[in-house]
């Protein structure tokens, strides 16, 4: 390898980092300053992109010249920073109150509302943008062309950085940030605007991310892909450079784009997993990041399920769901039985979730993980050993179970919203593994025919067995949120010293809801697979931890029967929406935004508030 | 009173319950499931489902097929496997089709193989490319109308003999058609191409291709010939990332699909040209019959005609003969009409071979060039996919029924 070749190479890292670290800043800025972790960053990037992409070129029809280009990008660039601005007084403002993680959710509404915005707006096909007008021409280093347009781009970075550093410590709105970032109820105490503060911020996020989309035009084609594919990247950076710390995610951007660029020399098929297992190894020697602090005001704002007194008429009533349940197979036909088999495994993959976060205060964004892990057991065990389906079931089971105890381990190390971002590497590093390891795992094709045996075929009686198991499986679990274990959980959630200096071992038991919830989610995941006849990587990947978390916080995570309740009117919901029209993500969004808005603390918990209330 | 009335009214309702069903006979639609990324993959599928609604547009005016009409119910496969074989679950469970079709990517392609030989349902597959559908994952209930990988890699490689390249690098999306595509090309270039050898290869995951650093790790290995998968988003940064850098300049190019309008509109000017592609040279074909097609797509939508819209076209029309010959929708009587059938489409006759499911649609094979502000192709042929296909030894090495 010669000298040239690493210079180019490297150069091509930094052209990468540079327009990874503009739209990652945002990303910082925004949790900084709201503690929003905003999944539809990647929207406003793409956005940003389409806008660029079609402005542009008509702006350049009317004036030719490299000043029109730069204009053209500023000006989407404001663009995307005014949809910001409306997103925060229409949205987000009106449920900053809610628990953290009712934003989280009203993020992933909006996610799904701009996938479809942006077909119907910009229309079917990617849209390549114009090259840059005095930036055509490559330019030559050691003898290698270099196109001259990501030289630019390199030197944009660091401009954008200097831009914020100014803003954030020369101007009084950049004080007030940085005091909000700090804490941020401190700042509301002193008589600053908040909803202005808030505004502002969105509007400085939203202005990077559309930034950082619309500088992409000369080299990528905008796409409809590009929202899901950045957010992730984005997540790493903010999360490698500490959430909060804008000079962390310059840092990180430039060690994640030099990965990039070696890493495809070296393992030309697995360039997914390197950036993850960064992550992962960043956080296990420093747990907040480069730069990041530990949390001040962590678990104040922590809700979860409260204390209980066990109701009388519960058992029975219990009882009575289940016989009616049982009944289903007498009057429904073999497609409803299909979507309450998945409704009642889905509900089984949501509340093991809830025992981590509703119990434990431990949020997780890749439980999706456990779930792969479990079908992919059953799977491989069907593939390789040749197992029945008593046996591969159980090994999905153990298998996500090992997989729990592996990964908490790392785990219990952390807090908040690192513990979280650690998930979602760890989930991500599978999906990858999964993805790319393509002799074993059968790689983006994933494994077919793993089909329950003849007699268990027919729907009914799969339901059935579904129902029977995952009824012990939740019952198992309720009792264990009951149990002193429980208590326990739910003691560290609430105050960690307390709970440790009454003589709890807090790591032991976070790692022991690790595995718990570990398997639980495993078992739905390996009767998935088998009722559907098949494992993909896509088990793995951030939309089915998404989807586990809209569930439980649709239904509630202060109520235990939540996510059941999350589960089943998600599921049902998108069922019914998906034949009922193209536009179902837009449908599916906004019934989500409204449902957020409507019932802050899921479905189940605003009826249980309410009877309090009026109690 | 009371009693006469009721009588009455069984009296009609009997009634009413013996006619129906020779009422329904007359004029129930046939059903019929379609599946494809529309919301993933829009670039290709929305001008595909804009041609198959035309098929059923002029079929149902024509008065149907046995006297019913066609109707197609689709969906959206999500564009995973999973979503996909749920979908045609629903498809088939619920709203009771006698059959699917549709389907873009491979490894949606696989699984839907293997679903419809577990549920013994036929399927169509209409663009899936990998050969596993049609070789080692094929059945008797899957078939395939595109030229598989095999057969258009096999008219590029025929193309590369006379270029004289010999080091030959590969860029291939990885999943199940950048992977199928990348093997038969190393066998297909050693076997009719002496001394050829592959360099480099680089294996991007789909949609997230680090274009600027693919293309210096491809031009460190100094090769004298590329050969490309990548297609949409991929194709589009690899390309521009390419020419910004010379990467394509005195080298020899052979490129899946890049020809069709669906990923070459989107290059505009940035048109790399020289390539060689298999595509679709839709405004130059003169077939009087082709052209018919063109004129009323273009009339009814606006738009300029796909390769999605083409194959959408010619699948329904091949599915209305197939329904006709078998006089009826059970699912053994399509696939016996199916096997050795001819069908006379808008570009020429075409054969479903029995031996692999594998239609003989052949595929365009040409020069890009610019041509005003867009790009299209030059110096093409028509190659009938019959003389490309696997032989008959091979498949019935390779295939497992």
């Amino acid at each position: 390898m010669d000298l040239s070749f690493i210079l180019i190479q490297a150069l091509n890292g930094l052209a990468s980092a540079s327009s990874l670290f503009i739209t990652a800043c945002g990303l910082t800025l925004v949790f900084g300053v709201t503690r929003i972790v905003n999944f539809a960053h990647g929207s406003l990037y793409m956005v940003g992109a389409y806008t660029a992409a079609t402005l542009v070129p008509r702006l350049l029809e009317m004036s030719y010249g490299p000043a029109t280009f730069w204009a053209g990008i500023v000006l989407s660039a404001l663009v995307v920073g005014l949809i910001g601005i409306l997103l925060e007084i229409l949205l987000l403002r009106r449920i900053y109150r809610a628990p953290e993680l009712f934003q989280l959710l009203a993020t992933f509404g909006v996610v799904l509302v701009f996938q479809d915005l942006v077909v119907q707006i910009f229309g079917p096909q990617d849209i390549l943008g114009p090259r840059a007008p005095g930036l055509r021409q490559p330019i030559e280093i050691l003898g290698r062309r270099f196109p001259s347009y990501e030289l630019a781009l390199i030197i944009a970075g660091p401009i954008v950085l200097g831009a914020v550093w100014l803003l954030l410590r020369r101007t009084r709105f950049g004080i007030l940030v940085r005091a909000a970032t700090q804490d941020r109820d401190m700042v509301a105490a002193l008589g600053v605007n908040q909803a202005l503060l808030f505004t502002g911020t969105l509007f400085c996020g939203a202005f990077l991310a559309g930034l950082g989309g619309a500088l992409q035009i000369p080299r990528v084609a905008a796409n409809t892909g590009m929202d899901l594919s950045v957010i992730a990247e984005c997540f790493v950076v903010t999360v490698v450079g500490g959430m909060g710390s804008v000079p962390g995610a310059f840092l990180a951007a430039l060690i994640i784009g030099q990965l990039q660029a070696f890493g495809i020399l070296i393992f030309p098929k697995s360039t997914l997993v390197v950036v993850f297992l960064l992550m992962a190894l960043v956080l296990a020697i420093r747990p907040n990041g480069f730069f990041g602090r530990p949390e001040a005001t962590g678990g104040s704002h922590v809700v979860g399920i409260a204390s209980r007194a066990p109701v009388r008429s519960g058992p029975l009533l219990m009882i009575a769901v289940l016989v009616v349940l049982a009944a289903l197979p007498l009057i429904a036909d073999p497609y409803l039985l299909k979507v309450a088999t998945e409704i009642l495994i889905l509900a089984l993959f949501a509340f093991s979730l809830q025992l981590l976060i509703g119990v434990g205060g431990l949020v997780s964004f890749g439980h999706a993980a456990f779930f792969g892990l479990g079908a992919y057991g059953a799977a491989l065990a069907v593939k390789w050993l040749e197992a029945s389906m008593f046996v591969a079931v159980p090994s999905g089971l153990l298998l996500a179970g090992a997989g729990g105890a592996l990964i908490g381990a790392f785990l219990v190390r952390l807090s908040g919203i690192y513990l979280a971002m650690m998930t979602l590497a760890a989930a991500q590093i599978l999906y990858a593994v999964a993805f790319q390891w393509v002799d074993v795992t059968g790689g983006d094709n994933g494994i077919i025919g793993v089909w329950p045996p003849a007699w268990a075929g027919p729907r009914a009686i799969y339901y059935l067995l579904t129902l029977a198991v995952t009824a012990i499986a939740l019952f198992g679990l309720t009792r264990l949120i009951d149990a002193p274990f429980g208590y326990a959980l739910r003691a560290a959630r609430d105050s960690e010293p307390r709970a440790e200096s009454i003589g709890l071992a807090v790591r032991r038991h976070r790692w022991l809801a690790f595995v718990a919830a570990g398997a639980g989610a495993g078992l739905a995941g390996a009767l998935y697979a088998f009722s559907r006849g098949s494992v993909d990587p896509s088990l793995l990947g951030i939309p089915t931890s998404v989807d586990a978390l809209t569930m439980l916080l649709l239904g509630g995570i202060q109520a235990l029967t939540g996510p059941l309740a999350g589960a089943a009117v998600l599921h049902a919901l998108r069922d019914w929406i998906m034949p009922l029209t193209p536009f179902w993500r837009l449908l599916l969004g906004l019934s989500i935004i409204t449902m957020v808005l409507i019932f802050p603390r899921g479905l189940v918990g605003t009826v249980f508030h309410g009877r309090e209330e009026r109690a | 009173m009371a009693k006469t009335s009721m009588t009455r009214w069984l009296a009609l309702g009997l009634g009413l319950a013996l006619a129906a069903p020779t009422v329904q006979a007359q004029q129930a639609p046939i059903r019929i499931g379609e599946l494809n990324s529309y919301s993933k993959w829009a670039a290709f599928t929305v001008p595909y489902r804009q041609g198959w609604q035309l098929a059923v547009d002029e079929i149902n005016a024509m008065g149907g097929v046995l006297g019913r009409k066609i109707e197609i119910i689709s969906r959206d496969d999500g564009a995973t496997t999973g979503d996909a074989t749920r979908v045609a679950e629903e498809l088939v469970t619920r709203e009771g089709v006698s059959f699917l079709f549709g389907s873009f990517l491979s490894n949606v392609g696989v699984a839907m193989a293997d679903y419809a030989n577990q549920k013994k349902i036929l399927y169509i597959a209409a663009e899936p490319l990998t050969d596993a559908i049609t070789m080692a994952q094929g059945n008797r209930y899957t078939f395939r109308v595109r030229p598989s990988n095999f057969m258009q890699v096999g008219m590029l490689v025929d193309q590369a003999k006379a270029s004289g390249a010999k080091r030959w690098a590969i860029v291939a999306p990885n999943y199940e058609y950048g992977q199928s595509a990348a093997e038969v090309f190393k066998r297909l270039i050693k076997e009719r191409v002496p001394g050829a050898e592959i360099v480099a290869e680089q294996y991007p995951a789909l949609g997230k291709i680090e274009a600027g650093a693919t293309v210096s790790a491809i031009e460190q290995a100094k090769p004298d010939g590329i050969f490309n998968v990548t297609f949409g988003p991929d194709l589009t940064q690899f390309v521009r990332e390419g020419n910004s850098r010379g990467l394509f300049e005195g080298k020899t190019v052979l490129s899946l699909l890049t020809g069709e309008p669906e990923w070459l509109l989107p290059l505009k000017d940035e048109i790399p040209e020289g390539w060689t592609v298999t595509g679709y040279p839709w405004d130059e074909i003169k077939d009087p019959k082709h052209k018919a097609f063109v004129d009323t797509y273009r009339a009814k939508y606006n738009d300029t005609p796909r390769l999605g819209s083409l194959l959408g076209y010619v699948v329904v029309n091949m599915i209305r003969d197939t329904i006709e010959r078998a006089g009826s929708v059970e699912t053994e009587a399509l696939v016996k009409a199916l096997e050795d059938a001819k069908f006379d489409t808008v570009i020429g006759p075409v054969t479903m071979r029995g031996l692999d499911n594998q239609s003989t649609m052949g595929a365009w094979v040409g020069k890009l060039v610019l041509k005003g502000a867009t790009g299209g192709m030059t110096e093409w042929k028509y190659n009938d996919g019959a003389s490309f296909m696997p032989s008959e030894a091979e498949v019935k090495a390779t295939r497992k029924d």
